[in-house]
């Protein structure tokens, strides 16, 4: 069981990785206040999967991940909510765990597997997550939908790999899919809208779970 | 069509379609992603360059000089724009302050310039480089220290800002029982899940925008007016919004910006507001200073009800109303509202979700309750002894429905109200000391003109076109459900396109109005339709009968389809309304319960559950009602315990602009939502004889949050947003 620790490893990462992004910025203006504005951009080559179809890019180095998807690619069912981590509508799936794609570089994932909302199923053929989202009415103006599927396909797979939440009353025993389990690990996908208690209806539907 | 006189007997009532809980058509779409908002149309202009907003520093001045000799030399920037280049522009008749700042400045993050860039990493880097100097001028940013030398409000429209029936003073000062108290609100924001965005395309002097907006005509109008040009030549498309709750009522900076960065790069350009400059250069719901006074006999009956409120706004804005409801929701002789306007100089004040009630009410449902407490009443009992039928300023008015005492009554039967203890911090489960609160709902139903256009086409699909906007609240479904019904067909038979300003004029989504105006017009368009097709097949139209997907009349049945063979068939209307609104007082009501836990030793607020129970007229799809109503409860339990834009008092601003700043509920917050809706339809209101809900379920909600509070803990606090602070020093001690 290599998950939980793995996790821990990453926060930290994601911490150090944004303090550096926080320090590269300022020092850019700046240097770009200086002078040499007419220094062109540092484009850089990445290619990674996404929903099964290997991709090339050749990228400005500050695109995220998440621009890279919406404006690269079109896949625009990943959404800008706040370009900050602060509101979970850009969620996918990368290598399998669940990432906000505004706060990670597109450069970064060199050789990873992404999943977004596109690739979890089509209006024909929906996921079942998806499925129980518009059987629940899990959303209103849908525009934090995507990120919440995402995200919740993310937590089930959590929870049957045995990673505890805040809310885990045992660290080390397999946790349950409760209703407050799915609350807590669900709390980094705002619902403006208000959505919340029928995105737990259909979460818990999908988990197989009596609602 | 006009409609005013009572509705009859119509199609809508066969409740085939109409009524049913239907999915929502769009939903596969939203869950797949491939609904598409403003921001990612990429494909309807090519070439887009981006723009990235430059916002002000200061909240009020001047801009002294702007240098933008860095920005231009950054890599692939193509133009910056600011006041200075943009020419002379006008302001739209929704907006307050300009969209576009300089060299005077009205408020923090007012927008003073736009750089446009090849793309949004050179956009958001160059903007960094715009070198701007402010002479910075002193402001007004604190309601509290200006709210005594703020004058009356002056009356919007026909809705006067100081009312008084009878004599207040005196009914007031002689009351056996009375309560005198004030009480606040903050400044909230609406903080959607979407920022505010637009593509701008410019055809000659033809400017196409796609935008989020939930009002297409007014912004038509506003964006023509800003930019000095015919309505005719502005068109604007907003088939998805990413969510409004009133801030994508008017146009906004992202939208003139984008109009005008195009027209200077001579190429399309999207811009989106960054989520940080969404709270301080958008509109956001005023804070408010209220003090209610009630007086009653022993016996609970109200004899005197007044009700005050302050709040600011830049000048030339509006007060926030949050007396409204005090006019209207409880009887009593004697009774005085007003409101009162201050100056200042924050970002602008203007509507969100019920704008008015919702404040007003979490403001006059803690008064009810303390009030109750006083007559030794039970809060439920208090308000039903207070019901009215009719207007309480003009008893010849009655209510077209008014079923708040039912709500009430069956909402407390429904959440176990009975087993409430009326003593309040005396119920304890484990650390948590656990409380009951209840209050009403109450939110005027608006009517507005609202058309459409239904065409049938050959293959048998009947195709409504609006410029009608769904902000989530369901239109697509709701406008599908009843043009089926209307034609006696299957809801998958029906294609609805919306958001679109070379679609016939609609009410638009606000106000709660939207639902029940909106599918009257399609009502009435499908009504002309019906008389077309009828006409086309030469059946009688009195008896012609639309159902299965046929037309039938006597023993005749011809399918929908055979009337379109030779050519499309187009019924187009705009329903009209009369005076049944002023004959009948129009309103939705409803009653919100709450059981909170609050920790016993921290003072954190849980909830535990919540009930609402509403009586809103026919409800046209009962699953995207309850969506609409559980979403209110919880952006009302926001604002009860979270939602609160922090002022610097010194600098004029909100400090914490952005969603880990500006807290909103997140999942672990909000626990499961029941709603009920009384089964009821309201012939005055419309041919659906529907009302609004959008907004009802926000309305009181959070003094039923306050109040439960309050029966946990014994701790009354009247200033919002009840946080763990406010708590702490007064809970009981902990055994």
């Amino acid at each position: 069981m290599h998950f939980p620790s793995d996790l821990a490893a990453t926060r930290r990462d994601l911490l150090i990785g944004t303090a550096a992004a926080v320090a590269t910025t300022s020092s850019s203006s700046r240097l770009a206040a200086q002078a040499p504005a007419d220094i062109g951009p540092v484009i850089a080559p990445v290619s990674f999967e996404v929903n099964g179809a290997q991709r090339e890019f050749s990228l400005d180095a500050r695109t995220t991940l998440l621009d890279a998807l919406r404006e690269h690619l079109h896949l625009n069912g990943t959404k800008k909510g706040c370009d900050h981590g602060q509101c979970g509508a850009c969620t996918v799936l990368v290598d399998g765990r669940r990432i906000n794609s505004c706060l990670t570089l597109a450069v970064m994932h060199q050789g990873q597997r992404v999943t977004t909302i596109e690739g979890l199923g089509t209006p024909d053929n929906l996921h079942p997550m998806q499925a129980a989202f518009v059987k629940h009415d899990g959303f209103q103006c849908g525009y934090c939908t995507p990120g919440q599927i995402c995200s919740a396909v993310g937590v089930l797979d959590e929870i049957k790999a045995g990673v505890p939440s805040h809310v885990s009353a045992d660290l080390t025993a397999t946790p349950e899919g409760s209703e407050a389990e799915i609350r807590e690990r669900m709390s980094g996908n705002i619902c403006r809208c208000g959505a919340y208690s029928n995105i737990v209806d259909a979460i818990t539907d999908v988990s197989g779970r009596k609602a | 069509m006009k409609f005013d006189t009572p509705a009859t007997t119509n199609p809508i009532d066969q409740l085939k379609v109409i009524g049913q809980p239907l999915d929502r058509i769009d939903g596969p779409r939203k869950v797949t992603g491939t609904a598409r908002y403003a921001y990612e149309q990429h494909d309807v202009a090519p070439n887009q360059a981006y723009g990235h907003v430059v916002g002000s520093a200061i909240a009020k001045g001047k801009i002294v000089s702007m240098d933008l000799a860095a920005a231009r030399r950054a890599p692939g920037v193509l133009t910056i724009v600011t006041a200075q280049s943009a020419g002379k522009l006008g302001k739209g008749k929704y907006n307050t302050a300009r969209l576009l700042g300089g060299p005077d400045i009205e408020h923090y993050h007012q927008a003073v310039a736009l750089v446009v860039a090849e793309t949004f990493e050179q956009a958001r880097a160059a903007a960094q480089l715009v070198k701007v100097r402010y002479a910075e001028a002193r402001g007004a940013f604190d309601l509290a220290a200006v709210k005594d030398r703020a004058p009356d409000a002056k009356p919007e429209g026909e809705s006067p800002t100081q009312t008084a029936v009878g004599d207040f003073a005196g009914a007031f000062a002689t009351a056996p029982v009375k309560l005198d108290q004030s009480y606040s609100t903050p400044d909230q924001a609406h903080a959607m899940m979407e920022p505010h965005a637009s593509i701008a395309a410019w055809d000659g002097d033809k400017l196409t925008l796609w935008t989020s907006n939930q009002m297409i005509a007014w912004s038509v109008g506003d964006m023509a007016k800003t930019l000095g040009i015919p309505k005719e030549n502005v068109r604007l498309v907003s088939p998805f919004i990413g969510g409004g709750f009133g801030g994508k009522l008017f146009i906004r900076a992202d939208a003139l910006l984008a109009a005008l960065g195009a027209r200077a790069a001579g190429r399309p350009v999207k811009v989106a507001l960054t989520r940080p400059m969404m709270f301080n250069n958008t509109t956001h719901r005023p804070a408010t200073i209220q003090r209610i006074r009630i007086g009653a006999t022993p016996d609970g009956k109200i004899t005197a009800i007044g009700h005050e409120s302050w709040s600011g706004d830049l000048k030339g804005g509006g007060p926030e109303l949050a007396t409204q409801q005090t006019r209207l929701l409880y009887a009593g002789a004697n009774r005085m509202t007003s409101l009162k306007l201050a100056v200042l100089d924050l970002p602008e004040g203007n509507a969100m979700r019920a704008p008015g009630e919702a404040p007003g009410l979490m403001a006059l449902e803690i008064a009810m309750d303390e009030m109750a407490e006083k007559l030794g009443l039970d809060p439920v009992e208090f308000r039903i002894r207070n019901d009215t039928q009719v207007d309480p300023e003009k008893p010849q008015r009655p209510f077209s429905q008014r079923r708040l005492v039912e709500c009430l009554r069956i909402g407390a039967e429904r959440f176990g109200w009975e087993k409430r203890s009326a003593t309040p911090a005396s119920v304890r489960d484990g650390k948590w000391l656990v409380g009951l609160g209840v209050a009403s709902a109450f939110r005027n139903n608006l009517v507005m003109k609202s058309g459409a256009r239904a065409t049938l086409g050959r293959n048998g699909i009947v195709t409504v076109q609006s410029d009608m906007t769904d902000i989530g609240t369901g239109t697509y479904t709701i406008i599908a459900q009843t043009a089926a019904e209307m034609m006696g067909l299957a809801i998958d038979k029906v294609k609805v396109e919306l958001g679109d300003s070379s679609f016939p004029v609609s009410a638009g989504s606000g106000g709660q109005w939207g639902a029940n105006s909106a599918t009257s017009g399609v009502y009435a368009a499908c009504v002309k339709l019906r008389d077309a097709v009828v006409q086309k097949l030469g059946f009688n139209s009195g008896d012609a009968v639309f159902e299965g997907g046929a037309v039938k009349s006597g023993n005749r049945s011809v399918p929908l389809a055979v009337a379109a063979r030779e050519g499309d068939i187009v019924g187009e209307d705009t329903i009209e309304f009369g005076n049944l609104d002023e004959t009948h007082q129009q309103s939705t009501f409803g009653g919100h319960f709450v059981e909170v836990g609050v920790e016993a030793a921290t003072g954190e607020v849980r909830l535990r559950r919540m009930l609402a129970v509403c009586a809103a007229g026919r409800i046209l799809n009962p699953k995207s009602a309850r969506s609409q109503v559980i979403g209110a409860m919880t952006m009302g339990a926001g604002a009860a315990l979270m939602e609160d834009l922090v002022i610097d008092k010194r600098r004029g601003f909100f400090v914490n602009h952005d969603l880990a700043g500006y807290e909103v509920p997140v999942h672990a917050d909000i626990p499961h939502q029941d709603v009920v809706f009384l089964d009821e339809t309201d012939p005055m209101s419309s041919p659906m004889k529907a009302k609004g809900v959008g907004e009802l379920g926000i309305c009181g909600v959070g003094a039923a949050v306050a109040n439960a509070i309050y029966n946990a803990t014994g701790v009354r606090v009247r200033h919002y947003p009840i946080t763990l602070d406010k708590l702490l020093d007064r809970l009981p001690s902990v055994s």
